[in-house]
């Protein structure tokens, strides 16, 4: 049970920096993008939300597998398939929590318009360091918001694992997989606990962005 | 005032209330039975041909569910609305007769399933089964040992050539026999433990089919529940099962059947 924790811990540690690495470059696009092709990504980034896991975790089975656009690839460091593996997972995470990372972060430059980016560069900043210096600190409200989701998505990610994890112990058996496992083998103690421990988190989680996000609302008014 | 718009949309929602209602109705209307049954994920392919020709003698339908046995198991417990339980062993259709939700004495066998080494890869697995200690591969998919009969007889397999600590590392678990024989003809794991009867119809892929000796038989029994205690059409469908003409279905798919 404990190694299952580990993983999932580390999972969503992995997949929610590669998110930021990944997503907040990406809002900052969307939000710059004055044309219809900005919507049309932001419809894609959010699909995940909408679609089933199923559906991601069938495209994944073929992208990641032996026959996958990725095979050539994977041969050069002698890998036949991401399935089954830790990488594979946070890939699939990756793309499973991408509208949680990039939604709120989205949202946030947006309220904040484009006069603190454009005194910015009235007063001779170079881009770079505009974004750095301004629009990241302004925006760090739906960062912080991003991240926590963006973690606590991916902690309770289960049908994408399901499909594509092989339920490997210690490389890809999750926490939502244990659960699962213990329910179908009648171990219902350890279910309980874990399931438990799940909803305690989630509820902390949810809880602490929902204050966050009081916090700063009366901060900005 | 009713505008010409305003009568459109009544319009329109009348219709959507008449199609609800008719989604709705044939479920309440009296017409042949339709049995829910859960079938063990290994039985796939004979229970729809089966159901098929049960359907075609008797006009009652079948409600076929697919899993591992395991999680059927557990669903009963919790009120699954089942009629019939087709497992993939005989311990779980007793231990629901001895809890009360099995009817006694309606158990028997209806199949004794049989394990395949299998790759989609012509050629990988020899007629001896070596490639599993010689062989060159990096995942070996098998079903849940817990939950799955056909997962717990490869672990058997393993265990008694000997091969099972160096394969460990190795194995990857569908959660029925359904998804380990996915992740094998998808060529994700290049070999797998599934069930005789999903691979004797294709002529792809090398095989070596397991011998008896290396596992437990799985005995796979059929059990009439307490829901379907008084459905006429559920006991048809179980005496259907010890017929003739089903049991050379069931045997179609390699399965050994009682004479």
């Amino acid at each position: 049970m404990w190694p299952a924790v580990a993983l999932s811990l580390e999972l969503a540690t992995v997949t929610t920096c590669v998110l930021l690495l990944l997503g907040v470059p990406l809002a900052w696009a969307l939000v710059r993008a004055n044309s219809w092709w900005g919507e049309a990504v932001s419809a894609l980034v959010a699909l995940p939300i909408v679609l089933p896991p199923t559906v991601i975790g069938f495209y994944l089975l073929i992208l990641l597998g032996p026959h996958g656009p990725l095979a050539p690839i994977l041969a050069h460091f002698g890998l036949r398939t991401l399935a089954f593996s830790f990488p594979g997972l946070v890939i699939g995470s990756v793309i499973y929590s991408l509208p949680f990372m990039v939604q709120p972060v989205r949202n946030a430059f947006r309220e904040l318009g484009p006069a603190p980016w454009e005194a910015a560069l009235t007063l001779r900043a170079r881009p770079l360091d505009a974004f750095f210096a301004v629009a990241l600190p302004l925006a760090q409200g739906g960062i912080i918001t991003g991240t926590i989701l963006a973690f606590a998505h991916t902690l309770g990610e289960f049908g994408v694992v399901l499909m594509i994890g092989g339920d490997i112990p210690g490389r890809t058996e999750v926490l939502s997989i244990v659960i699962f496992n213990d329910v179908d083998t009648m171990q219902w103690g350890q279910a309980g606990v874990l399931a438990g421990g799940m909803a305690l988190f989630s509820f902390a989680v949810v809880l602490v962005t929902f204050l966050a996000e009081k916090r700063m609302a009366r901060l900005r008014a | 005032m009713l505008t010409a718009k305003s009568v459109a949309r009544r319009r329109f929602t009348a219709w959507l209330s008449a199609f609800a209602l008719a989604a709705i109705l044939p479920l309440n209307a009296a017409r042949a039975a339709s049995i829910p049954v859960a079938v063990a994920a290994n039985f796939t392919a004979p229970a729809k041909e089966l159901a098929a020709n049960f359907q075609l003698a008797t006009g009652n339908t079948l409600v076929l569910s697919f899993g591992a046995s395991g999680a059927f198991f557990t669903q009963i417990g919790q009120g699954a609305p089942f009629e019939i339980f087709l497992s993939a062993d005989s311990a779980r259709p007793k231990k629901l007769v001895e809890s009360g939700l099995g009817v006694g004495g309606s158990e028997f066998t209806y199949a004794t399933g049989k394990l395949v080494l299998w790759s989609a890869t012509p050629g990988l697995v020899d007629s001896q089964g070596k490639v599993l200690s010689d062989g060159k591969f990096a995942h070996l998919a098998i079903a849940a040992p817990k939950s799955a009969p056909y997962g717990e007889a490869a672990i058997e397999t393993m265990k008694a050539l000997n091969v099972y600590d160096q394969l460990q590392s190795r194995i990857v678990v569908g959660e029925s026999i359904n998804q380990a024989y996915q992740f094998t003809a998808s060529g994700s794991a290049e070999l797998g433990f599934v069930a005789y009867s999903q691979v004797i119809k294709s002529k792809k892929g090398s095989e070596w089919l397991v011998p008896q000796n290396l596992y437990k038989p799985i005995t796979q029994d059929a059990v009439l529940l307490k829901t379907g205690e008084n459905d006429p059409a559920a006991q048809a469908f179980l005496a259907y099962l010890k017929t003739p003409a089903a049991l050379k279905i069931i045997r179609s798919y390699g399965y050994v059947t009682a004479p």
